[in-house]
């Protein structure tokens, strides 16, 4: 008797017993189900929700990738001091560089998953429905959002809240308000803002060392908002050799991630394509404030406003937030006109916290998480307009 | 008149098994069911008890509601069962047909002279009444309210459906008769769409306002054509008739005989030699399915109607009131390894998620019964619309429907459609929603509330 057989067997065994879901999440997750049609259309399409989730995992995995190494190669050269001459393989893809970002970078990776699976197993076994696929990306998206050397206490607690409160207590995946993922990262910035922000935690280890050992762990948003020079180059930018959130660094591989998404018809071209204007909007705002002189530079703000526009995209975490997280499909906007207005203002916010806010000067997450928040009023603008076309068309028969 | 509509939403799903244009006489069935389910909303009152001789055309039963709408018997013979359910609803009439078919004779009519009161009232005694259905709501048409205007669709989209071109082949004088007939119901006009590629014998009609389609799969529903030629407003009430019907309808007129024949098509992948028979309404299904022969017999599920829309019949069912296709596909009651993650190439898919149908878009597909994938909530947006061509928000008005809010249900345009412009969304839904009976019931609610 075949694996398939015996699986099939315990399924039966377990049918409308409390653990059934949690079983049916495991055996799932090995075989696609056995269910037929049984009203409607006797044939489905082959795409169900584990599909549409496996495809965002798999454009986020280079992005993890590259955290590992990245982890490694900041840490290292905060301590030797940057490669005069870098070479991809000898300075970047290296043993010492995997070894040191997988043993900070796969424990985040395995508590972000373990602890968020475990409360929705809860909840699925508690409430008796199945087990949904939602904290599939949330669980790979969280890691990736978070400093390299969050603790991991830390991360479960914000995983515990981030789950029951963003998601299950409206009802669960495709119900939830607020970004799960984006909940969790609100939730460690203002529990604890002193792992979450400044210059030290960006980079290993930077924290705990002081004094003569000092590491700098600034990002380059940190130095513009201060506005001390930096030498970072901007193809070290675009491809994301520098400090940050473990994931976010590489605009490159977050378009390349970006562009299989699309590709693939999963991420909303139009959510992503609309918060780049949105963020190129801002930008040449703030760069035209700057040249019509109505800053000085000895504003606080100048440095900021004086970035070239472009160069938003690739500092921070703009690109990887537009991406990975604008897009996600239950908390963004649900009309295609709705997600233009939606992706445009998630950008154009995004640019003006960034500037305007010297404690923090990364505002992707705020502004999504308030785009959430007016997602649905878009939707209902949009849709009535869809109505009173409706009316009108009633109108002139009756009038 | 004549006017282009052209559809550029939607999907052409292409199945293995297509019907050979090539018809032979079906083995004749011995027992023919009416099932009242297929009249949705009918409550039936039984007219022909148990034991009761009728002839082709004599009613069966006539609705609660409304006593002079008949549903005749499709053969003459015995009726020799009267299947009951559950708080003994009626599941059907059986009825064994005698060797020798007599049909009830309702006179022969000159269209032409006829009044539209004539027309109401023959059809209505004749049992030809429930042919004609009505938009909003999907339900045999109220007598007692004129329509703004009838609509034909002689389009055939869906997939592995019966070609109406080729079913309606050498059926000229019927039809004329039938669309002059109900164009007397009506002050607007009736509407035929035919295929804008095809050869379709409703094309030279007179009496009618002609429109060519063309588009992908939705492009052949009525719901489609109602949109962009003259769409429903509140209030307004338009008829449907499916063309083979209008062929019964005209024979009718033309010879005083109701006769319920009909050639239908045998598709699927799992038939051996698909083909198109003639056999009668409520026919045994298995005296079709089995002449042509059938792969693995212990493992399909037939259908009567096509795949998007069909009844689940089961090898001993028959043919439903309003079909004209049977298919027989296999069920996929069976596990697949990593289902949900590996490349797949054997089924379709609207997206490219390790999914390749998008390489091979004239590949024929042999799909199964299995929903690949779990019901879940929805989840996914926008990509309903993108198969969809109605000018409404489909995942807001199946929002709508699930929560009863009629409100919402009537401005988001729950009068212009019907279940079937929903197969599609369904076949796409990653969250393995049931679309086309959640706008069932809410039509069905807007119909007991509203009205």
């Amino acid at each position: 008797m075949g694996l398939k057989d015996k699986l099939h067997k315990l399924k039966l065994k377990y049918k409308g017993k409390k653990m059934a879901p949690a079983f049916n999440a495991i055996h799932t997750f090995l075989y696609l189900p056995n269910e037929t049609t049984h009203s409607g259309a006797h044939v489905r399409g082959a795409d169900d929700l584990k599909r549409t989730m496996n495809t965002v995992i798999m454009a986020l995995v280079p992005c993890l990738l590259f955290g590992i190494f990245n982890a490694g190669y900041q840490y290292y050269s905060a301590i030797n001091g940057f490669p005069q001459e870098f070479s991809l393989f000898e300075h970047f893809i290296n043993w010492e560089n995997f070894v040191l970002g997988a043993s900070k970078i796969i424990p985040l990776v395995v508590v972000s998953y373990g602890v968020g699976l475990a409360v929705e197993f809860l909840f699925a076994v508690k409430k008796g429905h199945e087990v949904e696929e939602g904290y599939l990306v949330t669980g790979m998206l969280v890691p990736l959002i978070v400093p390299v050397d969050t603790p991991l206490w830390m991360l479960s607690v914000a995983v515990i809240f981030g789950v029951v409160i963003g998601k299950e207590v409206f009802g669960g995946t495709g119900m939830n308000i607020l970004n799960p993922a984006l909940t969790i990262r609100a939730f460690l910035f203002f529990s604890y803002p002193g792992w979450m922000s400044g210059d030290k935690v960006w980079v290993h280890s930077a924290v705990e060392k002081s004094g003569v050992d000092a590491l700098s762990g600034e990002t380059v948003l940190g130095y513009l908002a201060n506005s001390k020079p930096f030498d970072y180059s901007v193809s070290d930018m675009f491809f994301g050799f520098i400090p940050g959130s473990v994931g976010e660094t590489s605009a490159f591989l977050i378009l390349l991630g970006g562009l299989f998404l699309i590709y693939s018809k999963i991420g909303s071209w139009r959510i992503m394509l609309s918060a780049v204007l949105g963020t190129l909007a801002m930008g040449l705002i703030f760069n035209g404030v700057v040249e019509a002189g109505w800053i000085t530079d000895s504003s606080k703000f100048y440095a900021l406003m004086n970035l070239e526009f472009w160069k938003h995209l690739i500092v921070g975490g703009i690109a990887f937030g537009i991406v990975f997280m604008a897009t996600d499909p239950v908390t963004a906007s649900q009309t295609n006109k709705g997600k233009w207005i939606y992706g445009f203002l998630i950008g154009f916010i995004s640019i003006l916290i960034r500037v305007f806010n010297p404690a923090y000067p990364e505002g992707v997450f705020l502004a999504i998480l308030l785009m959430n928040v007016f997602a649905p009023t878009i939707d209902h603008y949009v849709v009535q307009g869809n109505v009173k076309k409706r009316m009108k068309r009633l109108k002139l028969k009756t009038a | 008149m004549s006017k282009d509509i052209r559809i550029r939403k939607g999907l052409d799903i292409k199945l293995v098994g297509e019907a050979e244009k090539n018809t032979v006489d079906a083995t004749r069935s011995n027992v023919f069911a009416i099932k009242p389910d297929d009249f949705h909303g009918i409550v039936p009152k039984v007219i022909a008890k148990q034991g009761v001789e009728v002839k082709a055309g004599e009613p069966l039963f006539h609705s609660k509601s409304n006593e002079n709408m008949l549903f005749p018997s499709p053969v003459s013979g015995e009726v020799v069962e009267i299947v009951r359910g559950a708080k003994r609803k009626i599941l059907a009439f059986k009825i064994l047909a005698d060797k020798e078919q007599q049909y009830a004779d309702f006179g022969v009519k000159d269209v032409n002279s006829l009044s539209g009161d004539e027309v109401k009232a023959h059809l209505l005694s004749s049992g030809c009444w429930p042919f004609i259905k009505q938009r909003p709501y999907d339900v045999i048409a109220n007598p007692d309210v004129a329509p703004k205007a009838i609509f034909i669709s002689g389009y055939t989209t869906a997939p592995l459906a019966a070609d109406s071109d080729y079913v309606l082949a050498g059926k000229e004088n019927e039809l004329q008769a039938a669309v002059t007939a109900l164009s007397k119901l009506t002050e607007g006009q009736v509407h035929v769409s035919v295929g804008k590629k095809g050869n379709s014998p409703l094309a030279g009609l007179n009496n009618i306002a002609l429109h060519n389609v063309s588009g992908p799969h939705p492009a052949g529903n009525v719901s489609v054509q109602i949109a962009k030629i003259d769409p429903i407003n509140k209030g307004e009430v338009v008829w449907v008739v499916n063309p083979q019907d209008l062929v019964i309808i005209g024979e009718l007129l033309l010879t005083g005989k109701f006769n319920a024949e009909r050639t239908v098509a045998l598709a699927g992948s799992s038939v051996k030699t698909p083909k198109y028979f003639k056999t009668k309404i409520g026919a045994e299904v298995s005296s079709v399915v089995y002449t042509s022969g059938v792969h693995d017999e212990g493992n399909i599920r037939v259908i009567s109607g096509d795949v998007l829309t069909g009844d689940n019949v089961k090898p001993d069912g028959n043919l439903g009131y309003y079909h004209n296709t049977i298919s027989v596909i296999p069920e996929g009651d069976d596990y697949e390894f990593f289902g949900w993650n590996k490349p797949i190439f054997n089924k379709i898919s609207p997206s490219r998620a390790l999914t390749f149908s998008w390489l091979f878009p004239n590949k024929k597909y042999d799909l199964n019964t299995n929903t690949n994938g779990e019901h879940r909530a929805f989840v996914v947006t926008g990509s309903y619309e993108t198969v969809f061509p109605l000018d409404i928000y489909p995942l807001q008005l199946l929002k709508a429907c699930a929560v009863n809010d009629l409100d919402a249900m009537e401005q988001l345009g729950m009068y212009e459609v019907a279940p079937e412009d929903f197969a599609l969304t369904e076949f796409i839904c990653v969250s393995k929603q049931p679309h086309q009976q959640i706008i069932r019931e809410g039509l069905d609610l807007m119909l007991k509330e509203i009205g």
